[in-house]
C-alpha cells in the first residue's frame, strides 16, 4: 500500500495486463491513475514509494485515450440546434449515451440557425476548454463525456454549398465582421470552433480574430478556391469541416479546399487537420486513402450524426422530417436521398482502418490524438502521458468498446 | 573462485537467475531478516533479471524481504532520463515483481552533497548488515561498478570520473553523442564489493574475453580491477563460451571438469546436491564437455 504519501493521500489504481496507446505504438505497459490523472508510476516509486491500492485485470485488451468528436449534431433523438424545453437535458442523454462508442469528450455542433436558436441553446453549454497552454482543463460533470465548447457549423456560409442547411439563415459578414458574429451568436464564450466560408467578404478579420480568441477556425460550406483558403489559413484558420462534402472538388489546375492537405503556403509550425465522415457512405473508400496518404498527420474522424444516430432501425419523426433507418443510412423516408450521418465514433474507426489499411495506433489516434491537437488541448485529452486526464477506452483487437472510463472511474461496460 | 562456463547469453542469464532465486529461497527471507542483494546495470544482467521477472510470475519467488543495493549511478543526468540507472532499474526489474521502494537504494547522482550521498550509501549497507550477495559484471576493460583503471583496491563508495572507454562504450546508449554521456558517476567501491558475503561476476561475449583473462589468469592488479577478487572466499564468474576465447585451454578444460565433477558426485561438494533447479548446468556442462562446435 502507497508509503510515504508525500504528494497526496488518494487512491491509487493500477491496470493491468493491458496494452496502452502511448508514442504512437500500442505497448505492454501498466497504466497508473491517481485523481482522475494518469500517474508516473516511476516518480511514485522513486518519491513517494508508493504503489497500487486497486488493479484492473484488463484481460489483454487495449487501453486508447478516450474518442473526441467535433462534429456532432445530436443524437438518441436529440437535435442540438433545437430550442426544446430542456436543452440542457438533451445534451445529457447524448453525452452519457456516447460513452459507448468510446467517446469522453465532444463539441456538441450547431447548423445555420436563425439568432435566438443560438442564444438560447449556446448559453447552456458548458464554458470552453480553453486553448491557452496554461489553462487547467476543466473537470468533467460525473458519468458524462465533456462538453467540450459548441461547433458553430453556419451560418456564414456559402449559399451553393449550403447542404441541408437552411437557406433563409444563411449570413454574410455585412457588418464588417465581428459585429455581424455576437449580433447572430450572441456570446462567444462557449464557442471552441466555427465554421465559415473564407471566400465570404471581410471573413480574413473574423478569421483573425476568433483564431486570436482561441476559437478553432474551420473551412466548410464553401466555394473558396486554393488561395482564398490558403490565406484563411494563414489568417489563423486549421480546420477543414468534412473534407471533400460541400466544397469545390478538387481540380487539377485549382484543387480548391482540398488542396490545403498538401499546400506548401501553411506556416511552418502550424498543421492543417481535416475532418472524415468514414461511414463508408460520406466518402468513398478511395477518397478517404487519397486524404489520408496525402496528409495522414491531419486527419480527424468525426461523425456529423445526426438526430437519428443510435435510434434502432425504421421510422422516426425528428423534428419536420421523417427519416427511414436502414442498417447505417438514414434517408428522407420514402426516398433515396440520405439525411445524414448516423454512424457511431467507433464505427467510424473500425471503418476507417479497414478502408485505408492504416495500423491500430493511427486509427485510434484519428480519433483521439489529432482532435485533441486541433483543440490544442493535448496537455488534458487525446492521450496517455503522465499528467493527462485519464478518459480512456479499452478496446478489443477488432476495435469494439468494451469499456469506457472517464477521470480514471469506470462509466461504461459492455 | 568458481567458474561456470555455459553456451550462450541466455544461458548465463537464466544460470543467474537460478543462482539468485535459489540463494533467496535457501536464505528464506522474512519481516526481520532481509536478503541484502547487490545489483548491476547494463546489458550484461539483463537476460538474468527478465529471468528474475518470470519467476516471479511463476511464483516461484518473492522480493518482498529482499533489499537491493545498486552499484552506481550517473553524476547529473535527471532520475527520470531514459539512461539513468534509476530508470534502468524500475524499467528492467522494479517494475514487474513485488519489491518496495524503501528497501531499493540506489545512489542518487544529483545530491547536493556528492561525498554526503556516498557516504551514507555505506552506512546504509552497513545498517542493513552487509551484502549477502553482490551481482556485478566487467567492463571491457576489467572494471568492477565504475571502479576504472588506476582505482585503488581498497576504495569505497565514491565520486569517479569515467574513464574515455567507458565514455565510448556507453554512447550508445546517449545516440552516439559523446557530448551528452555523463563524465561522472558515483560507484561502490572495490572494496565495497569485497565485502559482500559472496559475490557472482557476469561476463558474456568476446568483447571481455581480454578482461577474463586479466582477471583471473593474471595477477591482482590495479589496472583491472576484477581482479581484486582473486582474494575474495566466495566468489563465482559465470560467463559464455565466448568470453572465455582469451583463456589457456587448461583453464577452460579445469574448469568444465570441476563442474561436471559436482554433478556427477553428489556427495562431494553437496553445496548443489540437492537443487533439482540445476538440472540445466547438468545438461550445459555436459554438452561443453563435448567442445561442440561454434
Amino acid at each position: 500500500m502507497p508509503t510515504n504519501k508525500s504528494v497526496s493521500k488518494a487512491p491509487i489504481t493500477q491496470f493491468v495486463n493491458c496494452r496502452i496507446l502511448r508514442d504512437h505504438k500500442l505497448q505492454r505497459e501498466d497504466l497508473w491513475v491517481r485523481e482522475g490523472r494518469i500517474l508516473d508510476p516511476e516518480k511514485l516509486f522513486f518519491d513517494e514509494e508508493g504503489y497500487a491500492d486497486q488493479r484492473v485485470d484488463c484481460e489483454g485488451l487495449i487501453i486508447a485515450p478516450g474518442f473526441i468528436d467535433v462534429q456532432i449534431n445530436g443524437g438518441y433523438g436529440i437535435d442540438f440546434s433545437q430550442a426544446t424545453s430542456n436543452v440542457r437535458g438533451g445534451v445529457a442523454l447524448v453525452a452519457k449515451k456516447i460513452l459507448e462508442h468510446g467517446v469522453t469528450s465532444f463539441l456538441p455542433t450547431l447548423v445555420t440557425s436563425p439568432p435566438n436558436i443560438y442564444h438560447k441553446v449556446g448559453t447552456t453549454s458548458t464554458p470552453v476548454l480553453s486553448t491557452c497552454p496554461f489553462q487547467i482543463c476543466k473537470p468533467h460533470p460525473p458519468g458524462l463525456a465533456l462538453q467540450a465548447g459548441c461547433h458553430l457549423e453556419g451560418p456564414f456560409i456559402s449559399l451553393e454549398k449550403k447542404g441541408a442547411h437552411p437557406e433563409q439563415y444563411l449570413r454574410s459578414f455585412q457588418s464588417g465582421g465581428m459585429l455581424d458574429l455576437i449580433e447572430t451568436y450572441g456570446t462567444l464564450d462557449n464557442v471552441a470552433m466555427v465554421t465559415l466560408a473564407p471566400e465570404l467578404p471581410n471573413s480574413e478579420k473574423v478569421v483573425r480574430e476568433l483564431a486570436q480568441r482561441g476559437i478553432t477556425v474551420s473551412l466548410g460550406h464553401s466555394v473558396a478556391n486554393l488561395s482564398q483558403a490558403e490565406e484563411a489559413v494563414q489568417n489563423g484558420a486549421s480546420f477543414i469541416t468534412h473534407l471533400f462534402n460541400a466544397m469545390l472538388p478538387f481540380h487539377h489546375r485549382d484543387p480548391g479546399i482540398v488542396g490545403l492537405l498538401t499546400s506548401d503556403q501553411v506556416p511552418q509550425d502550424r498543421t492543417v487537420f481535416y475532418g472524415m465522415i468514414a461511414d463508408g457512405i460520406h466518402t468513398n473508400s478511395a477518397a478517404l486513402r487519397i486524404a489520408h496518404r496525402a496528409h495522414p498527420t491531419g486527419l480527424v474522424l468525426v461523425t456529423d450524426a445526426i438526430t437519428a444516430m443510435g435510434l434502432p432501425p425504421g421510422r422516426h419523426t425528428l423534428g419536420q422530417q421523417v427519416i427511414e433507418i436502414q442498417g447505417l443510412h438514414a434517408y428522407v423516408a420514402g426516398t433515396k436521398t440520405l439525411s445524414g450521418s448516423i454512424a457511431t465514433m467507433d464505427m467510424c474507426v473500425r471503418h476507417f482502418k479497414q478502408a485505408s489499411g492504416c495500423s491500430v495506433e493511427q486509427a485510434l489516434e484519428a480519433a483521439s490524438l489529432h482532435p485533441a491537437q486541433l483543440l490544442g488541448i493535448t496537455r488534458c485529452k487525446g492521450t496517455l502521458d503522465y499528467g493527462a486526464d485519464a478518459d480512456l477506452v479499452l478496446l478489443d483487437d477488432a476495435i469494439n468498446v468494451r469499456a469506457t472510463y472517464i477521470a480514471g472511474q469506470e462509466v461504461w461496460r459492455k | 573462485m568458481k567458474l561456470i562456463i555455459l553456451n550462450d547469453y541466455d544461458q548465463v542469464g537464466e544460470w543467474a537467475a537460478k543462482y539468485i532465486r535459489n540463494k533467496i529461497l535457501r536464505f528464506n527471507p522474512g519481516p526481520d531478516r532481509f536478503f541484502i542483494l547487490g545489483l548491476p546495470t547494463g546489458g550484461t544482467p539483463l537476460g538474468c533479471y527478465k529471468k528474475l521477472i518470470e519467476f516471479y510470475k511463476k511464483g516461484e519467488i518473492s522480493f518482498k524481504y529482499v533489499k537491493t543495493f545498486n552499484m552506481d549511478e550517473y553524476v547529473g543526468i535527471p532520475r527520470d532520463h531514459p539512461e539513468s540507472y534509476h530508470s534502468f532499474m524500475w524499467n528492467n526489474l522494479f517494475k514487474h515483481i513485488d519489491i518496495k521502494s524503501e528497501n531499493t537504494h540506489i545512489l542518487d547522482g544529483n545530491a547536493a552533497n556528492l561525498v554526503e550521498e556516498c557516504d551514507s550509501f555505506e552506512e546504509e549497507i552497513k545498517a542493513a548488515g552487509g551484502i549477502d550477495l553482490f551481482v556485478g559484471g566487467i567492463g571491457p576493460d576489467g572494471h568492477i561498478a565504475f571502479n576504472e583503471p588506476g582505482s585503488s583496491l581498497l576504495s569505497r563508495t565514491r565520486v569517479k570520473t569515467l574513464a574515455q572507454d567507458t565514455i565510448l562504450a556507453n554512447a550508445r546508449f546517449f545516440d552516439g553523442d559523446l557530448s551528452k554521456v555523463p563524465t561522472m558517476a558515483l560507484t561502490v567501491g572495490v572494496a565495497t564489493v569485497m565485502d559482500a558475503r559472496e559475490v557472482m561476476i557476469l561476463i558474456t561475449g568476446v568483447h571481455k574475453a581480454f578482461a577474463l583473462y586479466k582477471a583471473i589468469e593474471e595477477g591482482v592488479n590495479h589496472m583491472w580491477t576484477v581482479s581484486a577478487f582473486q582474494q575474495h572466499p566466495q566468489t563465482v564468474f559465470v560467463c559464455d563460451e565466448d568470453a572465455t576465447l582469451e583463456l589457456r585451454v587448461k583453464t577452460v578444460k579445469y574448469f568444465q571438469v570441476q563442474g561436471a565433477e559436482q554433478h556427477t558426485r553428489p556427495g562431494r561438494k553437496g553445496r548443489w546436491r540437492s537443487c533439482a533447479t540445476f538440472n540445466l548446468s547438468v545438461s550445459i556442462l555436459h554438452s561443453a564437455h563435448s567442445l561442440p562446435n561454434k
